[in-house]
């Protein structure tokens, strides 16, 4: 199966979900900005919510009695509520923590090691 | 007869013996808070008697306007036919009945029944057929269930009821306004010399005051209950309260060795005559089936529903004679009494033994050998059992013969106690149960009471001539003087016995506090401490004087007309069985100790010179509170057994005797009958007057002199040393010094073997019990400990390994947690890709191909 010769159909969209997923994965492990990490985060988030915004789109169904119909579009709203409430608490923890250690470096934070 | 004012009584009395009930529930709960130390706690007790008594004087006014005097027998020889037919009647109040019986056989003709004489009761029955009892009796509430023989709280009034409640109100009355001045010290805190601590000081304490009132307010409630009880069963319920409040009372000052010991001697001591009492009541309710007094009347029809027991054992057909009631016959003789009810009901051999006992109450009147074989009436022995058990009660609340030694001990209590409850009421109450139960007992338990009473007047009057305490020459001569109406009664001279209760309350009462008058101001009861104290305290010595003028028998005053009859009726008793002579001996010379005592008493307490200087200081004339019902009961010490407006006894008007004479038992006007087991006769009683009565006056009136004599030569004039009299008579004299060794005796034989045996139980408790509990522990605690090391090697070993190997394996993989966010993101990353891979590994078509 060749993507570039394929109509534009649900597996495009799981490319570009999976893509953004993993640019989200990699940043979040990568970076030790702690407000990168919150991006990353971000990323990750969204490559989800394309596929379940993909998962939920009758035209790119060949069957469209499979679509889960706006099923997807309300998880995907969830879970943008969620990431901004996510992000909420993310910066103000990020901001506690440059209040005790002058930093939001994330490679500082390892009060919890075992 | 006009009943509606009589019917009045049953409340009038009721509310009477309530109110002192009401003064102990209001002490009880409010006594401390009542005044300053509960000072009003003595106001309300004195209010609750005083009101009793008001009551009980209208009572005894309204008795005495409503009931038809007794003639006096001396003016006794009406006609026999002139009331010859006995009036029965009830009266349609509920509960009520008023029986007016005759002891005349209503169905047969007058002449015919005086003309045959089959005995000497019933010719005296016929000679004095005017003499009529009158009774009130009902029940307030009842207990038992409809259906069952009737029980409840009821009462019985006759003319003895209305005078015994005057009497005990009048003298409680006095005694509670006696007791205000003479507790007094208990207002306040009190330190007690006679307790010392184990820390050498004097027992401090509050004063008790209001709760000494308050235990005077229960006594008094359960005396007059115990008076007016309509059943048995009341009398005993009374008889155990005025024996606690008697505990309560002796045992005031609780700290104090003696006195506690004293009261559980008295109470322990009651016991084993109320353990009689006990087993008389079960030889009554198991034959009758009632405890009644009187009969149990239906409101409705006045029929009457069940006798009572003085109408079974004398019942009205049978002319008042003794007779076994068809209930014991039937207990003993079951086929006969079955076979006569076969006869009677023909209902040929299916009557059910429930229902003989309701049938057979119609059989009274008829005799025949279903009743008694070869003379001997079946069932006799259970009337035996039952009076000699009621009489065994009175001996220990009497403090008669083998049971008299606690009420000496007794004085332990403060002496208004000793006046109220163990000399004028209490005590006078088992005397007062052989009067009231005088119609069921047989002349073979009254020749028992009579030796008994004999007995107990000559010791107690010997003991109490060498006694030196005051109180107890009084206590040893309450219990001779109680042993007088005992003997009185046990030989028929049921007046005498009962009328010399009543004028023994009264200078009983005044002579206690008189002594408690004494006691107050020079703080001993010692008489050879005392002498010469009647410069100091005149009312006390003089109203004192009456009082033993009164006790020795001095003519006019009240001792003497009781004694006089008690001597009168000795005499007739001894002329009718002249093998019974003793009682006239002992009771004569019981006259001749008892002045002698007395006086030694007053000569040596107020006469001659003082013997202890020092408190004869001290002493002084106690205050008014006292003094005033000091001289109330001594005028009542003069006067009790005058008639009013007669003067004297034996000439008309009203008064004690009359009233006594008007509440005789039927029985008694002709005398108690012949015994059936040993040779007795009983002589009627107002015989006794007629034809010794001159007599009696002078022997009673010679022995009392003579003892007075002899007591003023010793004690008064010291014309005879009574040192030298003690060296003379050093044997006898140590004999009646330590009281006829009865404690010594009851030591050696009830005490000391109790003891013994405790101790053995004791022993075995320790050695063998407590051997075997203490070895269980033992063992016990060997387990444990075994099963201690089982715990702490085996089970907690497991569980430390557990926990040491969790710790081991958590300390080695702890290196995971590194802390960096960055390294969790991978690893996280690389699991699911792991994870992803794995899964699509083993489920995705490329890895199966």
């Amino acid at each position: 199966m060749n993507l570039l010769t394929e109509p534009v159909g649900v597996a495009h969209y799981m490319a570009v979900g999976a893509v953004l997923f993993v640019c989200g994965a990699v940043c979040m492990a990568t970076k030790r900005n702690a407000l990168g990490i919150l991006m990353g985060i971000e990323l990750v988030l969204n490559g989800a919510n394309v596929n379940f915004v993909a998962f939920s789109s009758r035209y790119l169904q060949a069957d469209p009695n499979r679509a889960l119909g706006l099923d997807g579009q309300l998880i995907s709203l969830f879970v943008i509520v969620l990431a901004a409430a996510e992000a909420a608490v993310a910066l103000a923890i990020a901001l506690n923590f440059y209040n005790n250690f002058s930093t939001i470096d994330v490679d500082q934070a390892d009060e919890l090691q075992g | 007869m006009t009943n509606t004012a009589l019917d009045l009584l049953p409340s009038l009395l009721g509310t009477a013996w309530l109110l002192p009930l009401l003064s102990f529930a209001v002490i009880v709960f409010f006594g401390p808070r009542l005044g300053k130390h509960g000072v009003l706690g003595g106001y309300v007790a004195a209010a609750a008697i005083l009101g009793s008594f008001i009551l009980s004087v209208v009572s005894l006014g309204i008795w005495i306007g409503n009931t038809d005097q007794p003639e006096h027998h001396t003016a006794a020889h009406a006609p026999p036919g002139q009331h010859a037919l006995a009036a029965e009647q009830a009266v349609g109040i509920p509960g009520v009945r008023l029986v007016a019986q005759q002891a005349e056989e209503h169905a047969a003709p007058a002449a015919e029944s005086h003309g045959t004489t089959h005995n000497a009761g019933e010719h005296h029955a016929a000679e004095h057929g005017h003499h009529e009892k009158v009774s009130i009796s009902g029940i307030w509430y009842t207990v038992s269930p409809p259906g069952l023989p009737v029980m409840g709280i009821g009462y019985y009034i006759d003319a003895l009821t209305v005078l015994m409640f005057t009497m005990v109100t009048l003298i409680a009355t006095c005694i509670h306004f006696y007791a205000m001045g003479y507790m007094h010290d208990e207002l306040h805190d009190i330190t007690d010399h006679e307790v010392t601590l184990s820390n050498g000081q004097h027992l401090h304490r509050r004063g008790r005051y209001y709760r000494f009132f308050q235990y005077l307010s229960l006594f008094c409630f359960s005396m007059l209950g115990l008076v007016i009880a309509g059943n048995v069963l009341m009398v005993f319920v009374f008889w155990e309260l005025v024996g606690i409040c008697s505990y309560f009372l002796i045992g005031f000052y609780i700290e104090r060795k003696s006195a506690s010991t004293a009261a559980n001697k008295a109470f322990i001591v009651n016991r084993v005559g109320d353990f009689g009492f006990i087993i008389g009541l079960m030889a009554l309710w198991g034959s009758l089936g009632t405890f009644n007094f009187g009969d149990t009347v239906d409101p409705q029809t006045g029929q009457v529903t069940a006798e009572g027991i003085f109408t079974q054992v004398r019942h009205p057909e049978r002319n008042g004679q003794l007779v076994v009631p068809p209930g014991m016959v039937a207990a003993a003789n079951p086929e006969g009494v079955r076979a006569v009810l076969a006869d009677h009901t023909d209902d040929d051999g299916t009557i059910r033994e429930e229902d003989a006992r309701s049938e057979v109450a119609s059989l009274t009147a008829h005799d025949g050998d279903w009743r008694q074989k070869e003379g001997t009436p079946h069932g006799y022995w259970l009337l035996i059992v039952a009076g000699l058990g009621v009489f065994c009660g009175c001996v220990g609340k009497s403090a008669q013969f083998p049971l008299h030694t606690w009420l000496p001990d007794a004085m332990e209590g403060p002496t208004p106690v000793s006046a109220l409850v163990h000399s004028a009421t209490m005590v006078a109450a088992g005397v007062y149960l052989v009067g009231r139960f005088f119609p069921a007992f047989t002349p073979e338990v009254l020749l028992v009471i009579a030796f008994i009473g004999g007995i107990t007047l000559f010791m107690a009057a010997t003991i109490a001539i060498t006694a030196t305490d005051i109180k107890r020459v009084l206590a040893y001569s309450t219990v001779s003087q109680l042993g007088y109406m005992m003997l009185a009664l046990g030989i028929g001279g049921w007046l005498a016995g009962l009328f010399h209760l009543v004028t023994h309350a009264f200078f009983k009462s005044l002579l206690f506090l008189c002594s408690g008058s004494v006691i107050h101001a020079v703080h001993t009861n010692e008489m050879t401490q005392m002498g010469g104290l009647r410069h100091k305290m005149p009312i006390t010595a003089y109203t004192m004087l009456v009082g033993c003028l009164a006790i020795a028998g001095a003519p006019l005053l009240s001792g003497f007309y009781s004694k006089d009859y008690i001597i009168a009726h000795s005499m007739l008793f001894a002329d009718t069985n002249p093998s019974y002579a003793f009682f006239f001996y002992v009771a004569a010379s019981g006259a001749a100790i008892t002045a002698f005592y007395m006086f030694r008493l007053w000569y040596m307490t107020f006469a001659g010179t003082p013997r202890d200087k020092h408190r004869y200081d001290h002493a002084h004339e106690s205050p008014r509170v006292m003094t005033v019902p000091l001289i109330i009961l001594a005028f009542f010490a003069i006067t009790a057994a005058w008639n009013v407006p007669g003067f004297l006894p034996g000439i008309g008007g009203w008064g004690v005797e009359p009233l006594l004479e008007q509440a005789h038992p039927l029985t008694v006007h002709q005398g108690a009958g012949s015994g059936v087991l040993v040779a007795v006769t009983h002589p009627a009683e107002h015989e006794s007057h007629a034809r010794f009565g001159l007599a009696a006056t002078l022997v009673a009136s010679g022995t009392a002199l003579g003892g007075f004599i002899l007591a003023t030569l010793m004690y008064g004039l010291r014309a005879i040393n009574a040192e030298d009299a003690r060296r003379q008579f050093a044997p006898v004299y140590t004999f009646l010094r330590n009281k006829w060794y009865f404690d010594e005796l009851y030591d050696a034989v009830f005490v000391k073997p109790t003891l013994f045996i405790a101790r053995c139980v004791s022993a075995f408790d320790r050695k063998v019990i407590d051997g075997f509990i203490d070895g269980c522990a033992l063992w016990t605690v060997k387990l444990s400990r075994w099963n201690d090391l089982f715990d702490r090697g085996f089970v907690d070993g497991i569980v430390n390994l557990v926990g040491g190997w969790t710790y081991d394996i958590a300390s080695r993989i702890r290196g995971v947690q590194t802390g960096n966010l960055r390294q969790y993101v991978l690893f996280i990353v690389v699991g699911t890709v792991v994870l992803f891979v794995l899964v699509s590994f083993y489920t995705s078509s490329f890895a199966s191909r």
